[in-house]
């Protein structure tokens, strides 16, 4: 639900660089969504376009590279791929895991006119 | 639209005011806030993205997508660090009993600490009347279509309410156990609640709350005996997610653990203070 906020702060970023930037027209916004951010990309597509109307992003298309979640297993000292928050250690069954990665919301590049 | 920060208010009003009504105090200490601001973009023509496009070129931002609001939540921080107040944001469910809880959480703390709340809830300033009868001076936030509070948001619940140093502020978020999880508001821990009517798989459900949060009290413990919950696999479910997480059993009703809750909140304001004394005194002097 709050990827409708996602996209103002997306657009505000936008808008932002537009006057830092001096460009009036987005062609293509490519943004990182982590597999544990906890966003919807169909959401996100969605919102975009709504809340893009009327702005200097109208018609833009929004790119979505998606980046993998991985964490720390404290019992094995080593680096394991997630999918939930959940998991478990492959290898070792353990739950003391510390996310490392895969929680990253920004926006990567744009392509302007 | 606030003119300084840009603020997109849409519908969300503090006490039934529009946002932005205060905002010369507010932004006194947000005023840093776009000089903050560092990206570092490719200069000049496209790179290899858009060969033979004559006009358009690419601009590499690298920005978080809530990186205002980030922003906002460690000025909020700050602020909340320099005058000692603890701040706790509740979060949960909807009727999963946060407003009990609070209310008997302030009629039994209100002697012993000073307090005051910032009430989140999509319309209506209910919860903040009901907060009022206790004593305590509380704010209301309506977020209209919004589904949770933003840092900016409790910025300026914070200027209004102004509350007293080295008191414990309580931001009672949205009734909803998703998009909260994602906004930092400044303060120093989450607290989730979670009534034991609910099923008791909901931190795996509802992961990215019960990561965030510091503390998970399970509420309504008086009604176990009509339940099929199972306390255990409740508890095992919040390790799993977050192995640091706090768990207490509570009725607030009753008023069964509620003391450890007590005993929770007096550690959490002892330890936010410190090293707080002399710069308490900094600040009382100047004033």
């Amino acid at each position: 639900m709050h990827e409708m906020s996602l996209c103002e702060g997306i657009l505000q970023i936008i808008e932002d660089q537009a006057k830092v930037q001096k460009f009036n027209r987005v062609l293509n916004v490519w943004v990182e969504i982590g597999d544990l951010a906890g966003v919807e990309i169909e959401s996100l597509l969605f919102s975009f376009d709504a809340v893009t109307r009327n702005s200097i992003a109208e018609g833009a298309k929004l790119n979505i590279i998606k980046l993998p979640s991985n964490a720390w297993c404290m019992m094995c000292s080593k680096t394991i791929s997630i999918k939930q928050r959940y998991d478990e250690c492959p290898d070792c069954g353990s739950y003391q895991l510390q996310v490392t990665s895969g929680d990253e919301m920004k926006i990567k590049e744009l392509e302007v006119g | 639209m606030c003119t300084v920060c840009g603020c997109e208010n849409g519908e969300s009003r503090i006490e039934g005011g529009a946002l932005s009504t205060n905002h010369e105090d507010h932004h006194s200490h947000h005023e840093h806030e776009h000089e903050r601001e560092h990206h570092h973009y490719g200069k000049g023509p496209a790179h290899a993205h858009a060969p033979g496009l004559s006009q358009a070129r690419m601009i590499q931002i690298e920005q978080d997508i809530l990186g205002k609001n980030n922003r906002y939540a460690n000025d909020n921080r700050n602020h909340l660090s320099e005058l000692g107040i603890l701040a706790l944001n509740l979060v949960s469910s909807p009727g999963s009993g946060k407003t009990t809880l609070l209310t008997n959480t302030l009629n039994s703390l209100k002697e012993e600490l000073p307090l005051s709340v910032i009430e989140g809830d999509q319309e209506t300033s209910n919860d903040a009347k009901r907060i009022r009868e206790t004593g305590i001076s509380a704010i209301q936030i309506n977020t209209g279509k919004g589904c949770h509070l933003d840092a900016h948001q409790v910025g300026h619940a914070i200027q209004a309410l102004s509350p007293k140093n080295e008191s414990v502020l309580f931001i009672e978020n949205v009734g909803n156990l998703v998009c909260p999880a994602a906004f930092d508001l400044g303060e120093n821990y989450k607290v989730a609640i979670l009534s034991i009517t609910e099923g008791e798989d909901k931190p795996i459900k509802y992961p990215d709350m019960f990561y965030a949060a510091d503390l998970l009290i399970l509420n309504k413990m008086d009604l176990l005996p009509y339940l099929d919950f199972n306390v255990e696999h409740c508890i095992q479910y919040a390790k799993q997610v977050n192995p640091k997480i706090q768990i207490l059993k509570v009725s607030a009703k009753t008023g069964e653990g509620m003391e450890q809750w007590y005993q929770w909140i007096r550690l959490a304001l002892q330890k936010n203070l410190i090293g707080f004394k002399s710069s308490s005194h900094k600040i009382q002097e100047s004033t």
